[in-house]
Order: C-alpha cells, then sequence, then structure tokens
C-alpha cells in the first residue's frame, strides 16, 4: 500500500479564471463558459482537442451535463465531481491522473459554483433525507472552537489570539486589493476586523471566507507534450489527498488544535514531490483559509511553523506578501472569495501566475523559487477532507 | 395493597414574571411566575422528562401500560405516548395510549390506573397558552407528572395506598376550545363557580366514603383546575382545615391543565410522611376525587428530582421571548433555509438512536460511538458492538461556541462538544441555558427534545443541558449553582 504520485507525469498547459464576487449578472453557464474559454485559449486549443472533461460543482449542478450543455460538448467522456470544498481540486486530480494512466492524451478541469442565486448568507448544504439528528450548526461554528482550543493549549492569551487572527485577515485583505480577480479589493484594518460583528464564537465577520460565484479552469497534457502547448508549463510535482473517518467528532482524544487530515495529505504530498524543508523549498502556498484561525493552525499542520509557535510566526509578518513564506498572495477564500467548486482550481490559477511572472506586479512574488503548494479542504474539524498539491516550472 | 408506587413532576427551566407582562401589554399579568416550557419542548418532551426521572427512582420496575394524557398535544390522529415509549426503551409488549383533549383526561387516566391491574406508567402533560394580557397566559403553566400505579410488591413498594376514589359528572359550558385554536374561551366566571362547588362536595363526599375515611383525617388536601375561583372555593369548603390545603403551586408554576393534579399530587408525596392522608379533587367537566394512605413505603423511596428543587431551581424569561416562543410574536430570523422534514423511514432506522438516545461500544476496544456504527473507530472490528443507551450519563464540556447564523427557533443556537462520564463524546446542542454563564469544564445531562417542525413533523431528538440537580455519579464535580 504506497501513495507513488504522478511526479513530473503531466502538466497543466493552459488556465483560465473568473473574477470572483457577487455576479448577479452572471449564471452558472456563463462563468463555465468564460473560465473554460479562458484556459483553451491559454492552451491554444479548441473543446474538441480536449479527450476528457471533469466538472468540480459541489451544490450548482448535477452530472457531466452541467458542463456539457453550455460547453456543446458532443460525446465526450464529461463527469462531475463533488468532494465538499475541494471539489475542483478533485476535479484537476481526476484529470490529471487520467492523463498520467494514459486514458487520454489530454483532460480538463473546470471548477465552478453559483452561490449567490440562494437568497441565503453563508453556505447552505443540500442534505438527502435523514433521521432528523445530524448537526445543523455551520461551518463557522465548528470552526470557532479552534480558536479557544490553541489559545489554551499554548498559552497564548485570548486577545493575544485575536490579534493574530486580525494580522492573517488583514494580510488576506492587502494581498486581495492586489488582485483584480478577488471579490474583496480592499485594505482593512486590524481595528475593523476585531470589532466586526460577531458570527459564531469568537468569529466576526472578517474572518469568514467571502461568500462568491465564480469558476476556473485548467487544461492537462503528459509532461512530455507540454511545450507544444506553453513555452511555461506547470509540472504537477505531488497530489496529496486525506479523508477522515469522521470519528474526530466523537473521539474525545481530539483536541481541535490541528487537523490530521491536512498533516497526513501533507505529509503525502511532500514525499510525492520530495520535499523536505517546505518553509525554504517554497516560493508561497495557497492555503485553505476558509476562518482565519484555519489558516493559523495549517500553517503548522503544513509543516510551515513548528507546533505551537505559528501565532508569532504571523505576528512576525513570516507569512505576508514580502514575507519569508508567502500566505495566500491572492487574497485567498477571505479576499479572493469561496465559490465551492471552483476554490482548488482557483489557488492553481494563482500558481500559474505566480510562477510564471504574470501576478500583477503588485503582488508578484519573486520566482527564484520554482515551487508552489496549494492546500484545499472540505468539512470541518474532527471530520474533513484535505487535498494537497505541489506545483512547479522545472523538471526533476 | 394497590397504588402509587413513584411520582415524579417536571418544571420547565423558564419563568415568567406575571409583572413583565402588563410592562409589555399595558394589563393583566399580576403577581409571582408562571413556568414555560422552552422552544424546543411540547406535551410529549416534557412528559418524557417526568417519565424519566419517575423511572430513574424506581429502577427495579417495568411497567406493563404507558398512559399519556394532554389537552394539548403535539400530535392529533398519531399517538404522541409512542415517541416516550420510544423514549424509555420499553418493550413492544408495553401498549402507549393517549387519553387525550380534554383537561379531564389526565386526572381520568390515574383514576382508571387505580381501579384497574397491573403496572401503569401514567404520563400526564399540558402547556397552557393564552392571549397576551389574558387571565389564562398568566393563570396557566406548562409541566408534566408521571406516576407510577400498581400493586405493592418486592423492590417497587407502594409508596401510596389507593383508599378509594368517585366522580360526579355534568355536562355544562365552562370552559371549552375547537381544534386548532391556541386559545382557551370561558364563559362568565360565576356560573362554572356554581356548578363545581356542588361536583366537588360531591365527588370528594363519596370518595371519603369509598376509602372510609373522615374528612378531618385528611393531611393533604390537593385541589386542582383551571377555574381559579372555584378550586379555591371547593379547597375551602370541603372541611379539611386551611391548614391541609396543599400548596397548589399557582404562584409559582400555574395551573398546568391536564398535568396539574399529578404535579401537585407528586410534590406533596415528596413531603409526606408514612400514614398521612393526601386527597386530590380535580374540577374539570365535573369532579374526579382520589384519596390515598402514605405507607411505610414510603420512607424507602427517594424521588429523582422534587418538584420543589425544580421551582427553586427556574430562571427568568424575558416576556418578549416569551411570546416568540408560543407564536404570538415573529422576531426576524437569520437568514439561513429552513431544515427539511424528516423522513419517517430513516427516523424509524434509528429509533433507539434517535428517541433514546443510544449509542454503541465496541467489544474489543470499549470505543463508545454516537451515533453507534457497524466499524468500530478503534481496531476496526466489524459488527462486535453492544448497545450503550446514554440518555442518563452525564458529561462535561470540553469546548462550546455560540452560532448566530445556524438556523434556530430561538436563536442563537449554543453548542458544546460533551465528554461523558466513562468514555464518550458527542458535539450536541444546549437547552436551557444562558450563554454567558457557560464554560468549560461545566456539567451536562442530556434532555429529550423538538429540534423543529417541518411539514408537521416534530423532529424529536436530544440536547444537553446544564446540571442543576443533585450528581448521581459518586465523587463527580458539584452540580453549578
Amino acid at each position: 500500500m504506497s501513495s507513488h504520485g504522478i511526479r513530473d507525469r503531466v502538466a497543466i498547459v493552459g488556465m483560465g479564471c473568473t473574477a470572483f464576487g457577487e455576479l448577479w449578472d452572471k449564471g452558472l453557464d456563463d462563468l463555465i463558459v468564460d473560465a473554460s474559454t479562458d484556459a483553451f485559449t491559454a492552451a491554444g486549443v479548441t473543446k474538441d482537442d480536449v479527450d476528457a472533461y471533469w466538472l468540480g460543482t459541489a451544490q450548482s449542478g448535477m452530472s457531466g451535463i452541467t458542463l456539457a450543455r453550455p460547453l456543446q460538448l458532443e460525446g465526450k467522456p464529461v463527469s462531475r465531481v463533488e468532494n465538499y470544498c475541494t471539489t475542483g481540486s478533485e476535479a484537476l486530480r481526476a484529470a490529471a491522473y487520467a492523463v498520467a494512466s494514459g486514458a487520454y492524451d489530454m483532460a480538463m478541469a473546470v471548477g465552478a459554483e453559483k452561490v449567490k442565486d440562494s437568497g441565503y448568507q453563508g453556505l447552505n448544504a443540500n442534505n438527502p433525507p435523514n433521521d432528523g439528528t445530524g448537526r445543523t450548526l455551520t461551518a463557522a461554528a465548528m470552526f470557532s472552537m479552534v480558536a479557544p482550543a490553541y489559545a489554551q493549549k499554548y498559552g497564548v492569551d485570548l486577545d493575544q489570539l485575536s490579534d493574530v487572527l486580525a494580522t492573517i485577515s488583514a494580510k488576506n485583505h492587502y494581498n486581495g486589493a492586489r488582485n483584480p480577480r478577488a471579490q474583496f479589493r480592499r485594505e482593512v484594518s486590524k481595528e475593523t476586523i476585531r470589532s466586526s460583528p460577531r458570527v459564531a464564537g469568537g468569529l466576526g465577520v472578517f474572518d469568514c471566507a467571502g461568500v462568491a460565484d465564480g469558476a476556473a479552469a485548467a487544461i492537462v497534457v503528459r509532461a512530455e507534450d507540454a511545450l507544444r502547448y506553453t513555452d511555461k508549463p506547470l509540472y504537477i510535482k505531488a497530489l496529496g489527498f486525506s479523508t477522515g473517518s469522521g470519528s474526530g467528532l466523537i473521539d474525545p482524544g481530539y483536541d481541535y488544535t490541528h487537523f490530521p487530515e491536512c498533516e497526513a495529505a501533507a505529509a503525502d504530498a511532500y514525499a510525492q514531490a520530495g520535499i523536505t524543508d517546505p518553509r525554504r523549498q517554497l516560493a508561497f502556498a495557497e492555503v485553505h483559509d476558509c476562518f482565519t484561525p484555519t489558516e493559523l493552525v495549517l500553517m503548522e499542520d503544513l509543516g510551515f511553523a513548528e507546533r505551537g509557535t505559528a501565532w508569532k510566526e504571523v505576528l512576525a509578518g513570516t507569512f505576508a506578501l514580502d514575507g519569508e513564506l508567502p500566505i495566500n498572495p491572492d487574497g485567498g477564500l477571505k479576499s479572493f472569495g469561496h465559490p465551492v467548486g471552483a476554490s482548488g482550481l482557483r489557488m492553481f490559477f494563482e500558481c500559474w501566475l505566480q510562477l510564471r511572472g504574470e501576478a500583477t506586479p503588485e503582488r508578484q512574488i519573486s520566482t527564484d523559487r520554482t515551487l508552489a503548494l496549494t492546500h484545499n479542504l472540505g468539512g470541518y474539524p474532527g471530520e474533513m477532507v484535505s487535498f494537497v498539491s505541489v506545483v512547479g516550472t522545472e523538471l526533476g | 395493597m394497590r397504588g402509587i408506587i413513584a411520582t415524579a413532576g417536571y418544571v420547565p427551566y423558564r419563568r415568567l414574571a406575571r409583572p413583565s407582562v402588563a410592562a409589555f401589554v399595558g394589563t393583566g399579568g399580576g403577581k409571582g411566575t408562571r413556568s414555560v416550557a422552552s422552544h424546543d419542548e411540547d406535551t410529549t418532551t416534557m412528559g418524557v422528562e417526568a417519565a424519566r426521572s419517575v423511572l430513574r427512582s424506581v429502577p427495579a420496575l417495568s411497567p406493563g401500560a404507558l398512559w399519556f394524557a394532554t389537552a394539548t398535544p403535539a400530535y392529533l390522529d398519531k399517538t404522541n405516548a409512542t415517541a416516550v415509549h420510544a423514549a424509555l426503551r420499553l418493550p413492544s409488549d408495553v401498549a402507549a395510549l393517549d387519553f387525550g383533549g380534554a383537561l379531564r383526561s389526565g386526572m381520568g387516566a390515574l383514576l382508571t390506573a387505580m381501579a384497574g391491574t397491573g403496572t401503569v406508567l401514567v404520563v400526564l402533560s399540558d402547556q397552557r397558552d393564552g392571549l397576551p394580557g389574558g387571565a389564562d397566559e398568566s393563570f396557566g403553566g406548562d409541566g408534566a407528572a408521571a406516576v407510577v400505579i400498581g400493586d405493592d410488591g418486592p423492590g417497587s413498594p407502594v409508596v401510596a395506598e389507593f383508599l378509594g376514589a368517585a366522580s360526579a359528572t355534568d355536562e355544562f359550558l365552562d370552559r371549552w376550545r375547537t381544534p386548532g385554536d391556541r386559545r382557551s374561551r370561558t364563559w362568565e366566571e360565576r356560573f362554572g363557580e356554581t356548578r363545581y362547588l356542588p361536583l366537588g362536595r360531591e365527588a370528594f363526599a363519596r370518595a371519603l366514603k369509598d376509602a372510609g375515611i373522615e374528612a378531618a383525617q385528611v393531611d393533604w388536601l390537593v385541589v386542582t383546575g383551571m377555574h381559579g375561583r372555584a378550586t379555591k372555593a371547593v379547597a375551602a369548603k370541603l372541611g379539611p382545615g386551611a391548614e391541609a390545603v396543599a400548596d397548589d403551586l399557582s404562584g409559582s408554576v400555574g395551573q398546568t391543565g391536564t398535568a396539574h393534579p399529578g404535579l401537585v399530587l407528586s410534590s406533596v408525596l415528596e413531603r409526606s410522611t408514612p400514614g398521612q392522608i393526601i386527597a386530590v379533587v380535580h374540577l374539570a367537566d365535573g369532579a374526579d376525587a382520589l384519596v390515598l394512605r402514605v405507607t411505610e413505603g414510603r420512607a424507602g423511596w427517594v424521588p429523582d428530582r422534587t418538584v420543589d428543587e425544580q421551582v427553586a431551581s427556574g430562571a427568568e424569561l424575558p416576556y418578549g421571548r416569551y411570546l416568540s416562543w408560543r407564536q404570538m410574536l415573529t422576531p426576524e430570523p437569520p437568514r439561513r433555509p429552513e431544515p427539511a422534514r424528516v423522513s419517517a423511514s430513516a427516523a424509524g432506522r434509528s429509533e433507539d438512536w434517535k428517541f433514546a438516545f443510544v449509542g454503541s461500544r465496541d467489544h474489543g476496544s470499549g470505543a463508545v460511538h454516537l451515533p453507534p456504527a457497524r466499524i468500530s473507530m478503534e481496531g476496526g472490528a466489524l459488527d462486535d458492538m453492544e448497545p450503550l443507551p446514554m440518555a442518563d450519563v452525564r458529561g462535561t464540556v470540553v469546548t462550546f461556541t455560540v452560532d448566530r447564523l445556524a438556523y434556530s427557533p430561538s436563536p442563537p443556537v449554543v453548542f458544546a462538544v460533551v465528554d461523558f462520564d466513562g468514555g464518550g463524546r458527542f458535539p450536541v446542542e444546549l437547552t436551557d441555558v444562558d450563554a454567558e454563564a457557560l464554560a468549560i469544564g461545566d456539567r451536562v445531562e442530556m434532555t429529550f427534545r423538538r429540534l423543529f417542525t417541518a411539514d408537521g413533523i416534530h423532529d424529536y431528538f436530544w440536547k444537553a443541558r446544564p446540571v442543576r440537580h443533585r450528581d448521581p455519579v459518586p465523587d463527580g464535580p458539584p452540580p453549578k449553582s
């Protein structure tokens, strides 16, 4: 039993990503067409060149028809996948493995979500018929339990932790303000963040990801074919994935200060990619900052900081745009917005821009380091799916 | 010897201070408080709490029948006693029957069980509504009582012997409510009083005769009924002196209608000593009277939690919140979708989990699974678990949060991760709680509640609430004051 990975066997040769936001004038089909068309253009191919398609959408549609109809794909194999908030990453994973297996020459992953047609705040799950005994708590409430647990375990004063969380939010807003596709393009002060209305526990509005519509798309081919489509392909170094058994919710041993699924996905990805010191080997990382305490804990789960020290690193600016390891240079879920099915691919899109030196100048990170990481999770503390990828611009 | 083997009352946690009514409405109210069922309680859930309590005080006993009486049933057509039956995990050969509709049905169920055979668990429950500022709103109360009636036996002695009973019946209009109405209507007060006085006297006299007891021998006289003037007048004129007239809880709990004879009887029995005579008279479309003698067995019976304890541990509810709980006022809800209706077949498959909070424990590892599982989270053994009833196991708050966005009939949702004594963890909603007073390490107990109603289907499940009564766990932390 091993996870062998597909290091350097598949490359991304074209990507597209719409602006994210409350896109009242765009439907799901528009978002799909816009992101897909940009990806076709970037790779210099047409929809007919692509052999197989995967659509990631959590709740905006069912079956491959949801993608085949707007793109008018005729007779192609098209599947819809869903895996909570890792749905977009799951689509890319399927496309990459399909090409790596030799089944297809070219595959495409599209992630799309139309969230803002529901008329409700936040994200809402459509649960299957059930016995009425399940939790009806919001994700914000579940993740809000992380902050006090972390503070207690590591002896951090709650007020100081609140400052740490506000620093994370302010950093993501700072980055998002420099990203023309982001939902919130405005810097926000820590004071504003800390005094925002409470949503759940100690979490305020500015501790929560933006709820947005959007879509992103990627086209993958065998690595050896990549230069036929672009002179700057993004090679897939690792695709790590870990699904918890859900037992964290009922296991008295779980303490809400770490996410074992994320640690496992990272360990798998680092092994696949041959990464031993992520903090020094990665140019930057895109992580799933659904709530500010999530990003804090992820810094430790992903090995960017020692256990119990991430809060100090945050305050020291380690993860700022000009820091040692920039985190979420595109603004993250907080500022870029979180269209569930698109978010995983949106993270790859930032890698596509940054590693190729194509990000807007005010947020462009040095391309001296050629590797980047994306981390995408779904679910809640104790009951989670987690994805970690590593991509790079060089083979070997 | 036949009679009462045990009783228990259930008084919900919240109280409406009657003076707060006039401050809001401009009229009505009065002195003292009334009990208020939480937004997640109904007559079925309150009945479950009373029944759990009475059975905890006589662990060796298994009732042969369950009778549930209320004038405010959660369901019509569908039997409500079956949910109580499921929550108590009674065997399927125990009939669960509703005595429905009228305020007289509770007392009627008690008399019928006394005159019958076998061991009967009689559960009385009621939730009294009235329009804002009206007399019923202030005079009424919410609560339940459970009375186990049967023959004297080893391990479950009769604590109050049934000596005699009588009824006096008459057809007249004093109080009525047509199906679907929230409010009751009443005729001019004096008319009912002139009817109830002779009916109460007649029933009481015949019950005493049946019991072979003189009025002067009665140590505790309980008179209940929704006609306040009539109950007072009857209590004063029946013969036992004023000192024998029991506190009918109208100042603290209010009149809980169908449940009230059982609730006051329970509070009296909890304070009684062997040899005392208790008489109960209930005025509702006639009068029913019951005479009991407290036995020597009373000395060995320890009530689970007394009515007095529960009356003392209540907390005030603002009038505005009371009105919203009674659907008299509709506050702005969170902008979240309301839950979908419960699936009948899914609920049926998980009856023990949903209604009785029964998890499972892996034989090999001892790992506790809530809800029950087939494959163990430790060791991975397949189908090697035993059912683990957790409803009466207390726990400790590990961490908690307040969710201001989640759907709730009464936001915000207070939610905690609870570790149970002896193993097992469950993240669960808290109820009867003041979030500001909650702390990590607080002790909680499970309580049967109605989560929401969709498509007319009530979603019954369990929540946790702070422990406010004696903790049965040896050396366990003391209850929160």
